[in-house]
């Protein structure tokens, strides 16, 4: 779509619109189109307003606090915000690899013919939404990662580690980390392809004259130049796995506990409003809420900011049409 | 590296490289196997579990309360209708004419700042959205609402049709606004008969897709339209949703209620998938990858 920046300006604006309707066809447009800036400032101001109570309360120190105890009306961010985090990271470290693979498979390896069929699939599991992504993980991916994954890796050596001490009740940090990556997969993966696409033939060709293999021109050729790209790729998959809600709260144990074990349950910023809003009974409890619901929005606004400035210099188009 | 390297190649040394050069392939191709292999396990265990579930009751009745086997979502197959409905009448207007304000009418400075907006506003998570529009419509009527829930549907609608309606839009060529000029058609009608017209069925593409992404929304609609064991009659009170339904269903501790949960899974799938098929059919041929 690098087309749309070569394109000179419509000729509709070369000059001044004649009569009243083209002139208030164009502020409708310009409305719609600002009305964009004015739901993002929206969406802050409402969260800030709501989370007004607790900020007067707790002040900065609602961060890092990690007692929630809605009994005694005390309220601290900590264990929402680390179950975000280490879900995340979960997420990441598993997206990213596969994701960046598979987009190399797709345009450096696969068969022509191949290739549209397996984008489309990939296309596909984007659709499923995340609600169906938790049902599947209670029912099935929970069971299984409780009697054979999770008992396989306690086992091992890794079972030393305290990352995977502890009892093993299925839901936890690392179950949620799963689903989220397996939902972030298409997004990591498709911006991925369109960065590798966008890596000139001709670095591939000289790399093949100098007599490199396959995988050398992809290692020296084409990962090196897309190298900065793929960092975009991984922070907008970052954006999207922080604001995961409904697989997460599904899978993830729901307990704000802070613990070294993935296989204890934890919490998110998101599940924690997903769950407990609606039951919510004090004000200072839902202006908490509100509050982890604005540090969720801050955190991904500066992600997904980031990821969009970085992705832009390199593509030209951003990432708009990459569901 | 040493010079003895470059000058004469080490056979072993060759032949290392090739295999791993094969290995690495293969490798990659495994990843890619691993990555597709989820949508055929979601899909399979959709099937299984909710075919049997699904039969002629589901389409027609209502929840059973709690410890009655059989009902259906009928009110939830509706409801979400409902609120796609009401989502589509906010999203589709006001995100085609910011489309064709960004495509048509706006400078090159502002355009970067509104698709950036667009971008940001698009990942705003759901659950956001659903606390935004609880304090401003829930709290302030006092009542959980369909009008609420269709809302926080149709906002999120906004930035997915905007950035699709522009991307098609910028593909109209420039000469067919010129001949439009030059024959003295108002410049409104230039962008409406001649610009949307000739790009029609890519807007239309993009609203179906932008449709079936906020199908599934659950996080938005949970304390908004919060879900209903009966019939809607007034768009002012609680509406039932499948993906809420779903959810309830899905964390509950009764059988019963878990086969319904897959069966309304199942549904929601096939108008996804369905909603996508259509795209690809009215795109066939259009879209160049």
């Amino acid at each position: 779509m690098n087309e749309s920046a070569a394109i000179p300006a419509s000729p509709l604006l070369l000059a001044a619109p004649r009569r009243w309707p083209d002139r208030a066809f164009r502020w409708v447009a310009l409305g719609a189109a600002l009305l964009i800036v004015a739901l993002i400032i929206l969406v802050g101001w409402q969260l800030s307003r709501g989370a007004h109570l607790a900020i007067a309360k707790f002040g900065p120190g609602f961060l890092a606090s990690a007692k929630w105890d809605p009994v005694t009306d005390e309220y601290g961010a900590w264990p929402f915000i680390f179950g975000t985090l280490v879900s995340s990271l979960i997420a990441l470290l598993i997206a990213v690899p596969l994701g960046v693979a598979t987009a190399l498979f797709l345009t450096e390896m696969a068969p022509v013919k191949m290739r549209q069929p397996v984008i489309m699939v990939i296309e596909m599991l984007a659709a499923v939404p995340s609600v169906i992504f938790g049902l599947w993980g209670i029912f099935v991916l929970i069971p299984w990662l409780r009697d054979h994954l999770f008992q396989w890796i306690a086992h091992s050596w890794l079972g030393y580690l305290p990352l995977f001490k502890g009892p093993i009740y299925g839901v936890s940090m690392l179950a949620g980390g799963i689903i989220v990556a397996i939902m972030i997969l298409p997004i990591v993966t498709s911006v991925s392809r369109e960065i590798l696409r966008s890596v000139p033939n001709l670095q591939r060709e000289a790399a093949y004259a100098l007599g490199a293999t396959h995988w050398e021109v992809i290692r020296i050729a084409v990962l090196n130049y897309a190298r900065r790209g793929i960092f975009g790729a991984a922070v907008l998959g970052l954006g999207r796995a922080l604001g995961e809600t409904m697989a997460v709260t599904m899978l993830i144990g729901n307990r704000p506990e802070v613990s070294a074990s993935l296989f204890a349950p934890g919490y998110t910023l998101a599940s924690v409003i997903a769950n407990e809003f609606s039951e919510a009974n004090s004000d200072l409890y839902i202006s908490s809420l509100f509050e982890l619901g604005l540090v969720l929005l801050a955190v991904t606004f500066l992600v997904n900011a980031a990821a969009q400035l970085m992705l832009r210099t390199l593509t030209g188009s951003g990432t708009g049409k990459v569901s | 590296m040493t010079s003895t390297h470059t000058l004469e190649p080490n056979p072993a040394y060759q032949a290392w490289r090739r295999w791993k050069s094969r290995g690495m392939s293969l490798l990659l191709g495994l990843c890619a196997v691993a990555v597709i292999s989820p949508l055929f396990l979601v899909l399979y265990f959709l099937i299984r579990e909710g075919a049997s579930a699904l039969d002629w009751n589901f389409f027609t009745q209502l929840p059973k309360p709690t410890g009655e086997t059989g009902g259906g979502m009928a009110n939830a197959i509706v409801g979400t209708l409902m609120l796609l409905g009401m989502a589509a009448l906010i999203g589709v207007p006001v995100g085609v004419m910011g489309g064709i304000y960004l495509s048509e009418y706006g400078t090159e400075r502002v355009n970067y700042w509104i698709r950036f907006a667009a971008d940001v506003l698009n990942g705003i998570p759901s659950i956001v959205w659903g606390m935004v529009i609880w304090a401003l419509l829930v709290v302030p009527f006092k009542t959980f609402s369909a009008y609420a829930g269709g809302v926080a549907l149709g906002l999120m609608m906004i930035p997915l049709v905007m950035r699709t309606t522009e991307e098609v839009l910028v593909l109209v060529p420039q000469s067919y606004r010129e001949a439009g000029l030059a024959l003295g058609i108002a410049r409104w009608k230039i962008v409406t008969i001649i610009v949307v017209k000739t790009a029609l069925k890519g807007i239309v593409t993009g609203v179906l897709i932008a449709t079936a992404r906020i199908a599934g929304e659950t996080a938005p609609l949970l304390f908004t339209a919060l879900g209903n064991n009966f019939w809607n009659h007034r768009l002012s009170d609680p509406i039932a949703a499948l993906p809420l339904q779903i959810y309830n269903y899905a964390v509950s501790p009764y059988d019963d209620w878990h086969r319904q949960a897959w069966a309304g899974a199942l549904v929601l799938m096939g108008m996804i998938l369905g909603l996508n098929i259509i795209v690809r059919i009215i795109s066939h041929g259009h879209k160049s990858n």
